[in-house]
């Protein structure tokens, strides 16, 4: 049993209580340790990644309970490729923190800040479905921490909105989990997925009830309409490196929809069919329109980055709703993009919001370092917008090449093509008001500490993007593969069950 | 036996959900609460409701009741209760910050 699997839950959760206890007033002391561990599981994350690539599913089993009775771990492509991801947005969104002070804001950020680590690493490593549940409930508890970290009234009333929103997911989640028990007397993932395809004629309408209450679940977390209404609010109040960390939580929705629909609800379970396939595909149009439009009428730079987020994941949800192997791959593709760029553009709301005092798109004087955040955000517009060269621009030619073949690829092409154009009317509009028009607009730049580390944390993430690009061939290669052992449910099933 | 347990959690789930449209900070915190307690008894029969059997396998004993949907219950009582105790801080905080204890923002409070 490879005991490394389990490091990159056990690692921050080691941190994040020896921070609070005995860093709690050492704000040095705690961000030597933070990055120290971030960077801890970043090389785990690393040698995870070459583990998975080599072979196929592994399983930790904790406690070593033969599965289905204990909780299994699973490592295969999918879940190191998203343990990695996490990673890497973690030291990018740490460095920005400690460069810019946000967490001598208020106390404690560090300590939470692994706790969220743990959770979101805990979420993609999990086989098992209540375990999913509560890693999530770690995830979201840290959330709501990092979410009001500083204070403030906006602040503190948009966190209850977070809070009770996601609350009642969390009652929902637990209603489609007892369900799904009820029926098949399993939560393993694996076991489920032997069990549902095998399930006694007329047994199917409450599993599919039970699915679409955990499709809407996901559906929360991953921001889509018609339940993306906490997203905007949350990320444009939220402090900007935290709504950078948050990029990678609406990941987690999109990771467990994959899994859960091709392993257990996949297409080719005679009880769903393609039902679910034909629920998530209109619901992620309207996404993406949704999230464009909205990028061109929002009135501050924070919400326009929150809907720029929800239009990717229209787009990451259209390629994943075809649940083909191409179109798995090129959700893949775009999903690593969107989650960095998004981030990179949370990450220059805040140097902007902190230079000016405001994220209102409005014409002010030229700020601090005025040039250099200018250059930054036209790299990351382009890159959310999917302008070449950036690899937004890639990852949306994969999903038009993925919807190629479909009966309603009229529809898809003109909804992706249009979104896009939107999104680039939103963020040129947006940048030339703000950046440009502040040539024209009389009076000096208030003086600003340069923040070195700041700078290199978000040039880090736009040089990640621009890696992306000239590495595509190989990635794209490699996340072939990776959908193909995401269809390859037999696979997972046998190393969980020790079926071969 | 079922009819009851059936109806009082769609009672508590029905009240909870309305107590959460509230939209002011206690009835919502009410209405989760509510609604935690409703998905915890559900939780709790969804291993199927038996009377008088032991959680385990035994040979002196015929039948016995499902002991990992208790379990869960166990775990889902204590994350809802940290959960609610979070709200409760925080919906305390906006309260003091702001001066009342309304959910919804108006459109500039928000930023829009």
């Amino acid at each position: 049993m490879n005991h490394w699997i389990i490091a990159p839950v056990v690692l921050p959760a080691v941190m994040a209580p020896l921070i609070v206890l005995l860093m709690r007033h050492d704000l040095t002391l705690q961000r030597v340790f933070s990055v120290a561990a971030t960077l801890g599981l970043l090389t785990i994350s690393a040698v995870l990644l070459v583990q998975a690539s080599s072979g196929g599913p592994q399983v930790y089993f904790l406690g070593n309970w033969p599965a289905p009775f204990g909780i299994v771990l699973v490592l295969d492509r999918l879940s190191a490729m998203m343990v990695a991801l996490t990673a890497v947005l973690g030291i990018g969104v740490l460095l920005y923190v400690i460069g810019s002070g946000w967490d001598a804001r208020g106390k404690n950020f560090h300590a939470l800040f692994q706790f969220q680590l743990m959770g979101i690493c805990g979420a993609f490593l999990t086989g098992d479905a209540f375990n999913l549940f509560v890693f999530f409930e770690v995830l979201l508890i840290a959330s709501y921490g990092l979410m009001i970290h500083g204070g403030g009234r906006d602040r503190l009333r948009a966190g209850v909105q977070y809070i009770a929103y996601n609350l009642m997911g969390s009652t929902l989640f637990l209603f489609a989990l007892a369900t799904i028990y009820s029926v098949t007397g399993t939560l393993n993932m694996a076991d489920l997925a032997l069990r549902v395809a095998d399930l006694p004629e007329g047994n199917g309408a409450l599993l599919r009830v039970a699915g679409v209450l955990l499709l809407i679940v996901f559906a929360v977390k991953g921001a889509l309409v018609p339940f993306q209404f906490w997203l905007p609010g949350t990320y444009a109040l939220a402090p900007g490196p935290v709504a950078a960390l948050f990029a990678v939580m609406t990941k987690v929705g999109a990771y467990a929809i994959l899994r859960f629909y091709t392993l257990i609800f996949g297409p080719d379970m005679e009880t769903n069919g393609t039902f679910y396939a034909d629920l998530l595909m209109p619901a992620a149009i309207v996404t993406m329109i949704l999230g464009m439009v909205g990028v061109m009428g929002a009135k501050s730079l924070a919400r326009m980055a929150a809907f720029a987020g929800i239009g990717s994941m229209g787009m990451l949800f259209m390629a994943m709703a075809a649940f083909t192997p191409a179109g798995i791959s090129a959700a893949l593709y775009y999903l690593v993009h969107s989650t960095l760029a998004g981030a990179l553009l949370f990450l220059i709301v805040d140097l902007v919001q902190s230079r000016r005092g405001t994220t209102g798109i409005t014409a002010l004087p030229p700020m601090a370092q005025h040039g250099l955040i200018t250059a930054l955000f036209f790299g990351a517009a382009i890159a959310m917008a999917g302008m070449p060269p950036l690899s937004g621009f890639l990852g949306k030619l994969l999903v038009l090449d993925a919807l190629r073949d479909r009966a309603d690829m009229a529809l898809l092409w003109s909804v992706i093509l249009v979104a896009s154009l939107l999104a680039i009317v939103g963020l040129a509009r947006a940048g030339s008001t703000v950046f440009w028009k502040a040539h024209a607009s009389p009076g000096d730049a208030a003086a600003h500490e340069s923040e070195p580390l700041a700078f290199v944390a978000v040039f880090g993430l736009l040089a990640l993007i621009v890696g992306q690009t000239v590495l595509s061939g190989p990635l794209t290669a490699w996340l072939d593969g990776t959908a193909a052992q995401v269809f390859d449910s037999g696979a997972y099933v046998d190393a969980v069950l020790g079926l071969r | 036996m079922e009819f009851l347990v059936a109806s009082a959690i769609g009672l508590m789930t029905a009240s909870g959900i309305y107590l959460v449209l509230r939209l002011r900070a206690f009835p919502v915190i009410l209405g989760l609460s509510l609604l935690t307690y409703a998905v915890n008894v559900f939780l709790f029969i969804s291993g199927r409701l038996t009377v008088d059997a032991p959680p385990i396998l035994a040979h002196d004993t015929p039948g016995y009741t499902d002991p990992l949907p208790q379990a869960l219950v166990l775990t889902a009582i204590v994350i809802s209760f940290g959960m609610t105790a979070v709200a409760v801080m925080m919906a305390l905080g906006a309260f003091l910050e702001a001066g009342n204890d309304r959910i919804e923002m108006t459109d500039a409070e928000d930023g829009k």
